[in-house]
C-alpha cells in the first residue's frame, strides 16, 4: 500500500495547564474522507488545526504530500506557510472576507497569495460556484447570503487554491437545522469526485454514509479508529458506545 | 451702536477666506494625510511581539499625547535651532501637527485592528496570504471601517488646532482675524467670522463622515 497523503504522528498540545492532546496519530489516504468525532474538549478541533498550523503542537510531525513539518524544532513562520499551503479549510463561522464579493472571496487566495492572473482565477472561480450551486451570486457580498450559501462560498474559498487536502472544522454546526443538508450534500459530492478530506463533524449521518474511516477522539487521544461501519455501528471500547448513545439520545 | 459691524463682516469675509483656503485647510490636509500614514505605522510597531520595535512607538505616543501642542510647536521652532535643526514656518507647523494627529491616530487605528476578528486573519493565512497581504488586503479595509468614528474626531480636532500655529508664524484663518481685528478694534465681528468659518467646515466634514460610515458600513451586518 502507498504512503498515505497526509500523516499525523504524536501531536502533542497544552494550553497553559491543559493537556488536549496527549500523542494523536493520523493517517489519511489520498481521494478518503476522515470524520473526527468526539465530545467537545475532546481535542478533535486541537487536532484538525494542527494540521495547517493554526495551532501550533509542542511535539509530533504533520506531513502532507512532499511537505513535513517536526513540531519539535519549532519551525519557522515560512515552514508552517509551506505546510499550511497544501491544505485548504473551512471554517465553523466561515469567515468570508465581508468587504468582498463572493468572487473576490473566491479568487482571493490564487490573486492574493499564490499571485495567479485575474482573469485566469475568475474563470475557475465560477465554475467553483457553479461547483457549490452559486453560479448566480459572484456578484454578491456575504452579507447578501444565508448561512448556507455562505458556508457554500467558504468551501469553493477553500478549493480555489487547489489543496492537496481540504479540512473542515465543524462546517454545519453553527447553521440552522434546514440549511445543513445543502452543505452537506455539497460535501458528499466533494468526496465523490476524489478530494480529500478531513472533517470536524457531529453529524453521524454524514459520517456513516461518507467517510472512508472514523476516528473517535476522547481526552486527547484516539479512543478508536476503522471504518464507520465499525465505529459507529459497532464500537469496541466503552466509551466511543457511551458518546454515541448520547448523541442518539440526548435526554 | 450694534455689537456687529455688518459693513465689516462683508469685507472681511474674503481676506479670512482666503486664510482659511490657503491656510488652515492646506495645513489640515497635509498634516492628516501624512499623520494618518505615521499612525497606521505607529500602530502596528506597536502591535509587534518585539519589545524593540514596540517600544518606542510606546514612548512617542506617551509623549506626545502627554505634552501640550502648543508647547511642541514652540520646541520645533523655537527650541530645535539650538540644537542646529532650523525650521521654516510652515514645515515647522506641518511638523508639530502631523505628530500630534499619529499620536491620537494611532490608537485608534490600534483598536480598529485588534477589533477585526481573529477568524478573518485565519482565513486569510489558510489561503496562502502572507501577514503583509493579509493586512493590506483584509484587515486594514475592515478597520478602516471601524476607525471612522474616532478618526473623524481627529481631523475635526485638527481643523481647530491648526489655528495655534500662528505663534510659528504662519497666518492661518485666526492669525488673519487678530490683524484685522487689530487695526479696526472690531474683536466680536472678526473673531465671530472666523467661529462661522471654522464651523462650517467641521459642519462639512462631519456630513462627509456620516456619508462615508454608511458607504463603508454597507455590506455589514445590523
Amino acid at each position: 500500500m502507498s504512503a498515505p497523503l497526509l500523516e499525523a504522528r504524536g501531536l502533542v498540545k497544552s494550553f497553559g495547564d491543559n493537556r488536549v492532546l496527549r500523542g494523536i496519530d493520523v493517517a489519511v489516504p489520498a481521494g478518503s474522507v476522515t470524520c473526527l468525532i468526539g465530545p467537545s474538549g475532546s481535542g478533535k478541533t486541537t487536532v484538525l488545526r494542527s494540521l495547517n498550523g493554526l495551532e501550533q503542537p509542542e511535539a509530533g510531525t504533520v506531513r502532507i504530500g512532499g511537505v513535513e513539518l517536526d513540531w519539535a524544532t519549532r519551525p519557522d513562520t515560512r515552514a508552517v506557510a509551506r505546510l499550511r499551503g497544501q491544505s485548504g479549510m473551512v471554517f465553523q463561522a466561515h469567515n468570508l472576507f465581508p468587504h468582498l464579493t463572493v468572487l473576490d472571496n473566491v479568487i482571493s487566495g490564487p490573486v492574493f497569495a499564490q499571485g495567479r492572473p485575474r482573469a485566469e482565477a475568475e474563470e475557475e472561480a465560477r465554475a467553483l460556484l457553479a461547483r457549490v450551486g452559486l453560479a448566480d451570486k459572484a456578484g454578491s457580498f456575504p452579507v447578501q447570503l444565508s448561512g448556507g450559501q455562505q458556508q457554500r462560498v467558504g468551501i469553493a474559498r477553500a478549493l480555489a487554491t487547489r489543496p492537496e487536502v481540504v479540512l473542515f472544522d465543524e462546517p454545519t454546526s453553527a447553521l440552522d437545522p434546514e440549511l445543513v443538508g445543502e452543505v452537506l450534500q455539497v460535501m458528499q459530492s466533494l468526496a465523490a469526485e476524489g478530494w480529500t478530506m478531513v472533517v470536524v463533524t457531529h453529524e453521524m449521518r454524514f459520517a456513516r454514509q461518507v467517510a472512508d474511516q472514523v476516528l473517535f477522539l476522547d481526552g486527547g487521544v484516539v479512543v478508536e479508529h476503522g471504518p464507520p461501519s465499525e465505529v459507529l455501528v459497532e464500537p469496541r471500547e466503552a466509551r466511543t458506545r457511551q458518546f454515541l448513545q448520547r448523541l442518539l439520545d440526548p435526554l | 451702536m450694534s455689537a456687529i459691524d455688518w459693513d465689516l463682516v462683508r469685507s472681511s469675509l474674503w481676506p479670512l477666506g482666503r486664510e482659511l483656503l490657503r491656510g488652515t485647510l492646506p495645513l489640515t490636509a497635509v498634516s492628516f494625510a501624512l499623520g494618518l500614514a505615521l499612525a497606521v505605522l505607529v500602530a502596528l510597531m506597536r502591535l509587534s511581539g518585539n519589545r524593540l520595535i514596540s517600544a518606542p512607538a510606546r514612548f512617542y505616543v506617551s509623549v506626545i499625547r502627554g505634552t501640550p501642542l502648543l508647547l511642541q510647536l514652540f520646541i520645533i521652532f523655537f527650541g530645535l535651532p539650538s540644537l542646529g535643526v532650523t525650521l521654516s514656518p510652515w514645515p515647522s507647523a506641518i511638523l508639530g501637527l502631523s505628530l500630534n494627529v499619529g499620536a491620537y491616530a494611532s490608537e485608534a487605528v490600534r483598536g480598529a485592528i485588534l477589533a477585526v476578528p481573529r477568524g478573518q486573519w485565519e482565513a486569510a493565512m489558510t489561503v496562502g496570504m502572507s501577514r503583509v497581504t493579509t493586512l493590506r488586503r483584509v484587515v486594514l479595509p475592515q478597520a478602516a471601517r471601524i476607525a471612522v468614528p474616532s478618526l473623524s474626531n481627529t481631523l475635526i480636532s485638527l481643523v481647530k488646532d491648526t489655528s495655534l500655529v500662528a505663534v510659528v508664524l504662519v497666518t492661518e484663518l485666526l492669525r488673519q482675524a487678530q490683524i484685522i481685528a487689530g487695526q479696526t478694534f472690531e474683536y466680536f465681528t472678526l473673531y465671530g467670522v472666523a467661529a462661522v468659518y471654522y464651523w462650517v467646515v467641521c459642519l462639512v466634514l462631519s456630513f462627509g463622515q456620516t456619508r462615508l460610515e454608511t458607504r463603508l458600513s454597507r455590506h455589514v451586518a445590523a
